[in-house]
């Protein structure tokens, strides 16, 4: 019964993905790139919405030549090295370069950093 | 013949036998590039009154016979790459006046064993690009022919080498940065193996990708530098402990019973341009006279390569660069809350290419494309991994043309990513194996431009491959 169900729960999977897949041969619409920007934080101009949507599709395309190639069983790579669990003693250090770093940040105030409120119209933290 | 034209190994004799000066030397270097930044655009920030005092230093060591390896050696460092004092932008405004206070740790070694920092080179905006074209600061131009392209991402360290703007730079290669522009400015460029120098302190662009390598006028010298800059760093967890050998003595074996293989598809892509074929055939003859074996070989998913690179390399970049937002370093665009603060922050900062890899690499990461983007990408990635595992069971070196072209004209393609991205078809294999390659000149086209011959070898085999490349005459 389990193995059926997960059999099953495989069957959409694949569906699901495939359909994916069909789906992005068409282009990519000017709101997805609307939405994709937002998860980005990049604010684009509406020329730019349209070049994106444009090259990106053709990218999308280009890069789907990959469903030729059969990965049945194939393990993703991630990294290369072979290296596992590189690990070093947790010390605390004593970071040298308290003034250069301070230096670099765009608004300070005794010696903090300052941003805009996260939430709501509240003055600007620190 | 002047200075700055001089190798790394005959400056090092002339500063030891007290021919010349490392002041003087360097000023060469500093002459030079104010005689031709203008015009080639190599540089973006040249700190000339820090590479004068450095070399002063230098002449004192020089002078007590306390000489290090490089003591006194002008060179140059891709801008994406931190330099302690030294601004470092990426080639992006987000990052104008971002100063970094700590050395990357390649960078750290060559000023400790006495290398003088010049300057800062142009480059594509955090090394997204092919030819030099999506940097903030202007394209670099080709030191051959400057109404064409330097090649990118590193064009211009490529191009500063090539014109004798330093004696050699110290650039990044995720999937064709050093050795594409190397080839097209007729210089020698190396990415070592993933895990061979440390990359602690560049600017991320894709991090199972990235690697730091020098661009360097001979082979002689490119060993010299790796010798300086190999080995593990308890800063970078991905670097290997395997010991560093003898670079200087590697590349000066013979060439007897080398097996060398020459993969068909990398001469078949489409645009091969018929002259570039010609003269690496040509060099891989020379090879079989010299004694090597030239065995013919197939690595079928070289045609993929590129797709599996534009998945996962924006895929990694989007995540990288989203510590760029101005919130604590960098430049700061106003906004009237904190994500429109970001948002404008990254809008003004970034240039179109990067804003369309960051967009690409969002897309595909995110809920539900997952698995048909990332993950496919990934298994092509494992196979064309295990094409070379298994073509390197019968071949010590593969031999291939570094570009199917030669440098191409500014604007030429810089409308068409996919006609960009396509120009690093034959660079960007050894990149998803993680595996080294060198590309060192092999000749020139009719026109005059420099052709450049690629050399891969298995992992953490520079010293053979740059054997090899040594034999490679122009």
């Amino acid at each position: 019964m389990l193995i059926e169900y997960f059999e099953f729960a495989n069957l959409w999977i694949f569906l699901y993905n495939t359909a994916i897949i069909l789906t992005t041969i068409m282009s990519l619409s000017i709101e997805e790139v609307r939405k994709i920007a937002k998860l980005a934080r990049i604010k684009l101009t509406p020329a730019e919405e349209k070049r994106h949507a444009d090259t990106i599709s053709t990218v999308l395309n280009f890069v789907n030549t990959l469903n030729e190639v059969d990965t049945q069983g194939v393990e993703p790579t991630a990294q290369v090295t072979g290296l596992e669990d590189v690990t070093r003693e947790d010390v605390t250090k004593i970071c040298p370069y308290k003034k250069e770093l301070l230096a670099q940040m765009p608004l300070i105030s005794a010696n903090l950093l300052k941003v805009p409120a996260v939430f709501g119209d509240s003055e600007d933290v620190i | 013949m002047k200075l700055n034209e001089l190798t790394i190994s005959e400056a090092q004799a002339g500063l030891r036998s007290k021919k010349f000066t490392a002041v003087e030397l360097t000023q060469a270097c500093l002459n030079r590039i104010k005689e031709r930044n203008k015009e080639l655009n190599a540089f973006i920030t040249v700190c000339e009154e820090l590479a004068l005092m450095e070399a002063a230093i230098a002449d004192k060591r020089l002078v007590q016979g306390k000489a290090l390896p490089l003591t006194g050696i002008p060179f140059a460092v891709k801008d994406a790459i931190c330099t302690a004092g030294v601004r470092s932008t990426g080639a992006a405004k987000i990052l104008d006046n971002y100063v970094p206070p700590f050395n990357a740790t390649v960078i750290e070694k060559i000023r400790t064993q006495g290398g003088i920092l010049l300057g800062k080179n142009n480059c594509d905006a955090f090394g997204h690009g092919a030819s030099n074209e999506n940097s903030m600061y202007g394209p670099v131009k080709n030191p051959r022919d400057l109404k064409k392209v330097a090649g990118g991402s590193s064009g211009g360290s490529a191009a500063a080498v090539a014109d004798n703007m330093c004696l050699f730079a110290i650039a990044e290669d995720t999937g064709g940065s050093i050795r594409q522009p190397a080839s097209f400015c007729g210089v020698v460029g190396m990415r070592p193996s993933y895990g061979r120098n440390s990359r602690f302190g560049i600017m991320p662009m894709a991090s199972s990708f990235d690697t730091v390598g020098p661009i360097t006028k001979t082979v002689a010298d490119m060993a010299i530098v790796m010798q300086v800059i190999a080995g593990k760093d308890s800063l970078d967890a991905t670097t290997v402990s395997e010991v560093v050998p003898d670079y200087n003595v590697e590349i000066k074996k013979d060439l007897e019973g080398l097996r060398v293989g020459v993969p068909k598809e990398y001469f078949e892509v489409d645009g091969m341009d018929k002259e570039v074929r010609k003269i690496i055939e040509n060099q891989i003859k020379n090879l079989e006279k010299q004694g090597a074996e030239i065995i013919n070989v197939s690595l079928p998913l070289t045609k993929y390569a590129i797709a599996v690179y534009y998945v996962l390399v924006p895929s990694e970049v989007s995540s990288n660069l989203g510590r760029l937002d101005g919130v604590r370093y960098g430049v700061r665009a106003e906004g009237k809350d904190l994500l429109d603060l970001y948002s404008n922050s990254r809008a003004q900062g970034f240039p179109e290419e990067v804003k369309r890899r960051i967009l690409i690499g969002t897309y595909a990461l995110s809920a539900g494309y997952y698995d048909a983007y990332y993950k496919k990408a990934q298994q092509v990635r494992t196979l064309i991994r295990l094409d070379f595992d298994r073509v390197f069971s019968d071949v010590d070196v593969l031999i291939t043309p570094t570009s199917p072209f030669p440098s191409f004209g500014l604007g030429e393609k810089s409308s068409d990513p996919i006609q960009l991205y396509l120009a690093d078809i034959l660079v960007s294999p050894a990149a998803s194996a993680g595996i080294p390659a060198i590309s060192v000149p092999a000749g020139e086209t009719k026109s005059g431009l420099p052709v450049g011959l690629q050399i891969m070898g298995s992992r953490l085999n520079e010293g053979l491959i740059m054997r090899v490349a040594n034999y490679i005459k122009r």
